[in-house]
């Protein structure tokens, strides 16, 4: 299990297309899951996001319900068959975004203890104004979630992302620490950061090989 | 009996912390008790009643939240939820009732009554093998009831009530976790664990516990009484002893 965390522009979907590309090239089973994406609680979502109906707590908990479901159906079973499965952004989003929100730290940890600890995490590391001016590149403007202006920070989106994000930045780096994320200079060009990501990737996939030869009893196999 | 003339309120584990202390001069009601045993319709006699005392009241029930009630819906329909996504749905919904209906209303100094609360949860969940400690972790933002009174009913007495009413549910049969060979099998045990959850729980949490076996009339008259016990000590009929504590809350 391989997730990628960071703020909204520091570019880790960017690296996980990339090394899925690269995993699958070699041969490795590999299952994608994505934040946010379950159908299950898609329209709650946008009907309170639409709305403006989500607290904290109730942003918090459908989120968990999303990720639920897909521990289920998009998570369990690829592991247990023996798949790496790639996660585009994992419970530690919860704890960053949530707890800048202002939930309590033990809460949402709580929520979230039937998830299981991905064997790597990578957290791209980026200053607000590089994230800022990738986001804006893309696109018009920013989304409202996105930029905390549900947490009333500033009637600005562009500051309120900045105020926002810098706190959201700020716990990260606290949970670096708490949970052994990797981080990951994501100022770094684009080909050099995935030079960097591959080479733990194989590190963690090490076990993994040395597993899959043992299971076929002997026979040892190359994935190509 | 929850008597302090204070009425302070506690949450029952890290409750919301971003939002401002507020004073909650209200009072929050839950009707426990299992799925048929006649909780709406004690609620909806418990209303005029208060309102012709004079107080203002608000209601609220479980799964009825505007942001999840149709997801909830859509779920059981569709047989795909694990029960830890259905602990943290009823949770989503609970919150959003709590923050935009319980705590607004307790604000404004009304009467909230709950049908089912938090405990429902704990009740259904255990049964279903959640793990208890985790299911309490989650309800940590909830606000602990000034009074919870709990409808007790046996599962026998339960069955005919339940058959002649709506008729026996799906889910309220437990059929999702296959524990009989048919509805009315699996009915019979699923009600019987959920009710001896409830009982546990009510001595844990000490709820008021009336015997829903009686007729409608006097099961009303039963919790009114409750209720009135309640409300009377929460509204402080002055007692000599509390002259002092008035006084020095003119002060304040």
């Amino acid at each position: 299990m391989i997730c990628v965390e960071g703020i909204d522009g520091s570019g880790k979907s960017t690296q996980l297309l990339l090394l899925e590309r690269w995993l699958r090239s070699r041969g490795y089973p590999v299952h994608f899951t994505e934040w946010n994406s379950s159908r299950l609680v898609r329209r709650s979502m946008q009907r309170g996001k639409k709305k403006n109906l989500l607290t904290p707590t109730t942003f918090s908990l459908l989120h968990a319900v999303d990720f639920a479901d897909r521990l289920t159906y998009q998570i369990l079973p690829p592991l247990k068959a023996g798949m790496i499965v790639l996660a585009d952004r994992y419970v530690y989003t919860a704890f960053a975004r949530d707890v800048a929100r202002g939930v309590h730290p033990e809460w949402v940890r709580a929520v979230y203890s039937p998830a299981l600890r991905p064997d790597l995490t990578l957290y791209f590391r980026v200053p607000i104004d590089i994230s800022l001016e990738r986001l804006l590149a893309g696109r018009a403007k920013l989304k409202y979630h996105e930029a905390g202006m549900d947490v009333g920070l500033s009637t600005d989106p562009v500051e309120s992302f900045r105020m926002f994000q810098s706190r959201v930045l700020e716990i990260y780096d606290q949970l670096t620490l708490e949970f052994g994320m990797r981080p990951i200079d994501a100022t770094a060009e684009i080909p050099n950061q995935q030079r960097v990501i591959r080479t733990m990737v194989q590190e963690i996939l090490r076990n993994y090989d040395r597993n899959r030869a043992n299971e076929k009893n002997g026979v040892t196999s190359q994935p190509r | 009996m929850a008597s302090h003339p204070s009425r302070a309120k506690t949450w029952y584990g890290h409750g919301l912390p971003y939002l401002a202390k507020k004073r909650l001069p209200g009072h929050l009601i839950a009707i426990e008790g299992t799925d048929g045993v006649g909780r709406s319709a004690q609620i909806e006699l418990l209303r005029p009643w208060l309102e012709l005392e004079g107080y203002a009241v608000s209601n609220t029930g479980w799964t009825r939240s505007p942001l999840l009630s149709e997801t909830i819906n859509e779920a059981k329909a569709g047989h795909r939820l694990t029960v830890t996504t259905f602990s943290l749905l009823y949770a989503a919904d609970f919150a959003d009732r709590l923050e935009h209906e319980i705590l607004p209303a307790l604000q404004a100094g009304f009467i909230v009554i709950a049908d089912r609360y938090m405990y429902t949860a704990f009740a259904r969940n255990f049964v279903m093998g959640a793990d208890p400690q985790w299911t309490r972790e989650v309800f940590g933002m909830a606000l602990v009831p000034d009074l919870v009174l709990y409808l007790d009913i046996d599962v026998k007495s339960l069955i005919p009530r339940v058959i002649m009413g709506k008729g026996m549910d799906y889910w309220e049969s437990g059929m999702h976790l296959a524990l009989g060979i048919d509805l009315f099998d699996s009915f019979e045990r699923y009600q019987g664990r959920l009710i001896d959850e409830y009982r546990r729980l009510s001595s844990e949490f000490g709820f008021v516990s009336v015997d829903a076996r009686l007729p409608i009339e006097e099961l009303q008259g039963e919790l009114r009484k409750h209720i009135a016990e309640y409300l009377s000590a929460a509204y402080g009929k002055p007692r000599p002893d509390s002259a002092d504590n008035r006084a020095s809350a003119r002060k304040e």
